[in-house]
């Protein structure tokens, strides 16, 4: 089936390719994600108009044809790219696009009141979104990263068509010599599922933690708790924070009791 | 505040008078209840001629009134009358249509440039905002902080304290309020009347000189309601700042008010002394809404 040289010489080198493109991808996104995100709540009209078109934009392009775009028509323009980062670069544009749309959406979603309560107390702009919007609206955002993360993940293995010899190269070049179709794709897809499942877990730990730090309990670790945590913790996240916002009185043997 | 500005102040107030003298007779009446002469400083809050709308609806309709120094001020009114509004337009929350407010003598939304008055920008918004406080109906704590930073955040950031003093400041404001115990919590681990005492912490550790409260107890559950109104009663009581408040809690109103102001759509219609207003109102509506509400 496949050689052992074969397995180290490509499919390693591979995998290691398609988690650095994956890495630098998302850095490269969650930069112009945060930039733009932000941007297209400024109080500028102007520079609301540049970051909601550059969304617009790129939202609506296709990482593949970007990415034949930069290797191929780039070059034209006298500026040759490494493949790696014509790859990187398609990808982070057009996932970052996507990822304003989070920033910008969990922002919003920060209550009002938060927002007049920081006015309230004289805080600039900057300052609110510093200390109050952005703390908030982190641990919201952590969910749609993390599905996005692994829709960038899938999405690298488009640089194998601009010869980047990531795990899905690696696993086209196999195919070709020893004609084992079944087998070598299955062996992708299991790969794809394995690194799709690690970035989950380590979202879920920041998710977690960013959300101990704003002061809404961590769900119970370990075993199944860990599992439904992603969808449990949600609704309990909205009513520690409606709770904040005393709609609901959290009722408890330690919040009535002390006090006066 | 230039002399200049002075005398330009002083004028805004005789055409007050003036414009006013030429409106309703409940108008005139109110001013002069509201303008006298100031017993415990000078005036620190005006509204004149101050319009809002939203869409057709105007709220507040040349409102005019003001606050002196030191005074407890308790604005009462039937729901929809504009007095959130009122207090929303103080914390620059809201901005008015047509008219001017000024807090300490300086305008609030307006700046006045080349002997002109302009929208002001938001250094001179904040400036001017920092004499103002406010507490609001649903507390409104930030929940990713626990609530000794929830206090002092404010203070380092906006007024530059050291973290040592601004600790400082929020243990004695939470031993006021009682609740010294509950500094390492966050918001929601609190309940509603902790809460609510935490954010007028949150408010005074700014030493504001006017703390607006917004039906502070409304929020609450009934049992939870006496512990908030005694910390502010204590507070109204013990230190010399200027409140205005909005409030359902009739008694609460008589105890602690210098002035209560009666609105109705978007005007005072009455105003004085608790006393006088619960007991003896003049106008037959601020008759029909307390027997409304007491
Ligand atoms: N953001 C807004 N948009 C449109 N209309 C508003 C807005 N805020 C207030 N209003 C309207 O302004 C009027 C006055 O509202 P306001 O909240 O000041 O009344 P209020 O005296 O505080 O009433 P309540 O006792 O019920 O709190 C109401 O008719 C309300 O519908
Ligand atoms: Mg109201």
């Amino acid at each position: 089936m496949m050689s052992s040289e074969f397995f180290t010489t490509w499919f390693l080198p591979g995998i290691w390719i398609t988690v650095q493109v994956t890495v630098c991808a998302a850095a490269l996104g969650a930069v112009i994600a945060f930039g733009t995100g932000l941007a297209r709540g400024s109080r500028l009209w102007i520079v609301r108009f540049v970051a909601g078109a550059y969304f617009e934009v790129f939202r609506g392009m296709s990482a593949l044809v970007l990415m034949f775009w930069m290797f191929f028509a780039l070059p034209l323009f006298g500026w040759q790219l490494e493949p790696l980062w014509a790859g990187v670069s398609a990808l982070g544009l057009t996932y970052g696009a996507y990822g304003s749309e989070i920033v910008r959406g969990s922002l919003a979603a920060v209550p009002a009141a938060q927002k007049e309560a920081g006015i309230a107390l004289d805080f600039t702009r900057w300052q609110r979104l510093r200390l109050i919007e952005l703390p908030q609206a982190w641990p919201e955002m952590m969910p749609p990263f993390n599905n996005l993360l692994i829709e960038l993940l899938k999405g690298t293995a488009l640089v194998s068509v601009i010869t980047v010899a990531d795990m899905t190269f690696a696993g086209n070049l196999l195919r070709l010599g020893t004609n084992e179709t079944t087998p070598v794709y299955t062996l992708l897809l299991v790969l794809y599922f394995v690194l799709a499942f690690v970035i989950t877990r380590g979202m879920r730990m920041l998710e977690r933690r960013a959300k101990a730090g704003i002061g809404e309990r961590p769900e119970k670790r370990g075993g199944v708790g860990t599992k439904s945590g992603g969808v449990g913790t949600k609704p309990g996240g909205v009513g520690a924070r409606s709770g904040a916002r005393g709609e609901s009185l959290p009722a408890g043997p330690r919040s009535v009791g002390g006090g006066r | 505040m230039s002399a200049e500005t002075d005398t330009a102040q002083t004028e805004t107030a005789r055409t007050d008078t003036a414009q006013t003298d030429t409106a309703q007779t409940e108008t005139a009446q109110t001013l002069d209840a509201v303008a006298d002469p100031p017993v415990d400083g000078s005036e620190l809050i005006r509204f004149d001629q101050v319009t809002k709308r939203f869409g057709d609806n105007t709220v507040l309709d040349r409102l005019d009134f003001s606050v002196d120094s030191g005074k407890h001020v308790t604005l009462i009114g039937p729901s929809g009358s504009g007095k959130t509004t009122i207090l929303r337009l103080l914390m620059t929350l809201a901005t008015p249509d047509e008219g001017t407010i000024k807090v300490g003598g300086a305008y609030l939304t307006h700046e006045e440039r080349g002997g002109k008055l302009v929208r002001a920008g938001e250094k001179h918004v904040r400036e001017v905002r920092k004499n103002i406080g406010m507490v609001f109906q649903q507390f409104n704590l930030f929940p990713n902080m626990k609530v000794l930073r929830n206090i002092t955040e404010a203070p380092v950031t906006v007024l530059g304290l050291s973290k040592d003093e601004a600790e400082e400041r929020a243990r004695e404001l939470l031993e006021l309020v009682g609740l010294r115990e509950h500094v390492d919590k966050y918001p929601g681990q609190l309940s509603g009347g902790q809460q609510q005492r935490v954010a007028i912490a949150r408010a005074l550790a700014m030493r504001p000189r006017v703390l607006l409260l917004d039906e502070v107890t409304s929020a609450l559950d009934p049992e939870l309601v006496v512990g908030v109104l005694d910390v502010l009663r204590d507070i109204a009581r013990s230190t010399d700042i200027t409140m205005l408040c909005v409030t359902h809690e009739m008694n609460f109103a008589r105890d602690i008010s210098d002035q209560v102001l009666m609105f109705d759509s978007g005007r005072v219609i009455e105003s004085g002394p608790p006393q006088k207003i619960f007991s003896d109102p003049e106008q037959e509506r601020t008759r029909e809404f307390l027997g409304a509400v007491l």
